[in-house]
């Protein structure tokens, strides 16, 4: 079940006038996978997603659906459907209709209609609901009337371009987990287009980060966030202290750079790296470390001197912003993993510091 | 819990006499406003329906309530001929410019290229032209193209009840496609984009979802067409044929020679139909 591909993209390329909306992307996505799209507005996500749709048709590559070439087939003929951003339901119709109407339109039994929208109303926690009209609804709530409409067609894929955009944090926290619970029940291969990042890392088993029409990298969540393979997706996935240098030596997995303060830095290189290419070493603010200024000792490997700016006790962390002798400001972030009110363990503004970061949890990374 | 409830409750009170003072002011000069403005719609048509059952035979002086007038109107061939002339032009011409203006409406709706925004406006030229100018051109539209006709096949063709018709058609279908675009515009385009992801083809999204969601739309474009028809005047005394005549052309040609009760009858006749129509379609409209 999960070797074989659901989606296969083949070197689709979108051009609208003189924009080109999807730059030749290639892309298998499997079966039952929770699968997503993530990038900034404008990035293409929306066109992929209506490509597969049948919605607007590639201007060159191949789209196949369980290894069928999707060619100019009709969306009305594609075994795909979708939950629009604005829901899209129709507002003439009970939200029963609504949920009835894919099923009269494929022609299935009539007698078994009623019984299979109870089942998706019920599914979506709207059981009570079906007399409604769309209007009478929370956002929240039209949100699950748009994902029964679609689910009770059992699709082969079920695409989903920002269901959540609209809704509030709460909300959006809840149907994230709604939404993920109910793909790992059903097996049903889901796509899903966010440009939150945080919302992607919860739900996907992969994610695409895309830029500009291109697809930057893919891989699981750990892998995006881990390992990026360019400042773009470092950058765009959570938070991150970059330090622009050049690099001096090379080896197949790590390479050393040289900052523009003359600090030399190594790290774990994702991709291969050339002596006297510019490159950038990305450090999570959670993975660099503060240590107190040892006097007599000779720095350590990747340390470097600071002072600290500014201490944020937020809880559960503390975020300390520091500033390195070059003027640079970096952030750092430490667990609190002591129980103390003790003030001594606690950075304060204006302490001198070392700023460390084990060579594994720094990267190089090139454009 | 205090604090809070006694700040909701200053909001109101922020300026109580300017407004108080200003809306009772200014809501007696509107309102002695508005029902001035009512009686000078209202009452002469009142004054119409009410000398509709006058016993004076001019109809201009309330002499004594009568259904008389109704009963000759109904035994007046002229009249009654008239009439139903015109409600069979009016509900033809309804028809035939609700179906093609909505299909040109939708099509103008649709379709992107360069040359639209002056497609556009030579449809509503028949909307600002004035109507007389509108009358000639299809009167000499009509003898030129009879005059071909009999050119080619010698046959001899008439002005006729058809050919009012088609006039009517012509000026009704500009009023239909500004209606119907109206409702179209607020049309959201990504239900049929629903529709189609849940399997339905063209004709069945159309059906379903357009249909219904402009059909107040095109049931406006139908009720204006009906009117327009209804009460055509100029154009209707230009294309009819010599027998063939409409009920405002006929009721006028009565009223050159002396106002009667008969005329007031019918006029309220046709005032009952028009208002019956607006209220239909106010209760067909609400029920979606
Ligand atoms: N129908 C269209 N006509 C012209 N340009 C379009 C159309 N649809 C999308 N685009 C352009 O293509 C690019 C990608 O858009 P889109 O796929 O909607 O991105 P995303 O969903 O990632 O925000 C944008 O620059 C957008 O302006
Ligand atoms: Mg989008």
């Amino acid at each position: 079940m999960s070797d074989s591909i659901a989606i296969d993209l083949r070197n689709v390329t979108k051009r609208f006038g003189d924009v080109t909306a999807v730059d030749n992307i290639s892309l298998q996505i499997r079966d039952g996978e929770f699968f997503s799209m993530l990038g900034p507005s404008g990035c293409g996500k929306t066109s992929t997603l209506r490509m597969i749709a049948g919605f607007e048709y590639p201007s060159l590559g191949q789209i196949y659906i369980h290894g069928r070439e999707m060619g100019h087939i009709p969306p009305y003929q594609r075994p795909v459907n979708t939950v629009f951003q604005s829901y899209a339901l129709f507002p003439h119709m009970t939200v029963e209709q609504n949920v009835a109407f894919g099923l009269q339109m494929k022609g299935v039994d009539k007698a078994s209609i009623p019984g299979r929208v109870k089942e998706a109303l019920e599914m979506v926690r709207l059981g009570s609901f079906g007399a409604r009209r769309p209007r009478q609804m929370s956002g929240g709530q039209q949100q699950r009337v748009a994902l029964a409409r679609a689910l009770v067609n059992h699709p082969e894929v079920l695409l989903l371009d920002e269901p959540l955009g609209a809704l509030d944090q709460k909300l959006r926290k809840e149907m994230q987990l709604e939404l993920k619970g109910l793909q790992e029940r059903l097996g049903i291969t889901f796509i899903f287009v966010t440009h939150d990042q945080e919302e992607a890392l919860t739900m996907s088993d992969r994610i695409a980060v895309m830029s500009q029409g291109n697809i930057l990298q893919v891989g699981s969540p750990t892998e995006i966030y881990e390992r990026p393979i360019c400042r773009f997706v470092a950058d765009f996935i959570g938070e991150t202290n970059f330090i622009d240098g050049t690099v001096r030596e090379a080896n197949g997995t790590h390479a050393t750079l040289a900052t523009e303060e003359g600090l030399h830095v190594q790290g774990y290189t994702p991709r291969p790296v050339q002596p006297g290419q510019s490159a950038t070493i990305s450090i999570r603010p959670e993975k660099a470390r503060l240590l107190p200024v040892n006097g007599n000792s000779t720095p350590a490997a990747n340390t470097m001197p600071v002072r600290v700016e500014r201490v944020s006790y937020i809880g559960s962390d503390t975020r300390i912003l520091v500033r390195a002798h070059g003027g640079r400001s970096l952030s750092v972030w430490e667990q609190n993993t002591l129980s103390t009110l003790d003030r001594e363990a606690y950075w304060e503004a204006g302490d001198e510091a070392v700023l460390a970061c084990p060579v594994d949890n720094a990267l190089v990374l090139t454009e | 819990m205090i604090e809070a409830s006694s700040k909701t409750q200053a909001r109101p009170t922020v300026r109580p006499g300017f407004r108080l003072g200003t809306i009772s002011w200014g809501n007696w000069a509107l309102g002695t406003h508005a029902l001035l403005v009512y009686l000078f719609l209202y009452v002469p048509i009142a004054v119409l329906v009410l000398f509709s059952f006058t016993q004076d035979q001019f109809g201009t002086r309330w002499t004594g309530f009568t259904f008389d007038w109704y009963a000759r109107l109904f035994s007046n061939d002229r009249l009654m001929g008239a009439a139903l002339n015109t409600l069979y032009v009016a509900l033809a011409s309804t028809v035939a410019s609700t179906v093609l203006g909505t299909l040109l409406a939708m099509a103008m709706e649709r379709t992107r290229f360069r040359a639209r925004p002056a497609v556009d406006g030579l449809l509503y030229l028949p909307i600002v032209i004035p109507e007389i100018v509108m009358a000639l051109s299809l009167l000499a539209f009509f003898a030129f193209f009879f005059d071909i006709i009999e050119f080619v096949t010698g046959a001899t063709l008439r002005r006729s009840l058809t050919t009012v018709t088609l006039a009517h058609i012509a000026f009704s279908i500009s009023f239909v496609v500004v209606v119907v675009r109206t409702s179209l515009k607020n049309f959201d385009m990504r239900l049929e984009e629903a529709a189609a992801d849940l399997g339905a083809n063209g004709w069945k999204t159309f059906w379903r979802i357009t249909f219904p969601l402009i059909l107040p739309g095109i049931i406006g474009g139908a009720l204006l067409a009906f009117t327009l028809s209804l009460d055509d005047f100029i154009i209707s005394l230009f294309l009819s044929g010599p027998g063939t005549s409409l009920l405002p052309v006929e009721v006028y040609g009565r009223v050159k020679r002396a106002i009667t009760p008969e005329i007031n009858a019918i006029s309220t006749l046709m005032l009952m139909l028009s208002m019956t129509l607006v209220f239909l379609s106010q209760v067909l409209q609400r029920r979606r």
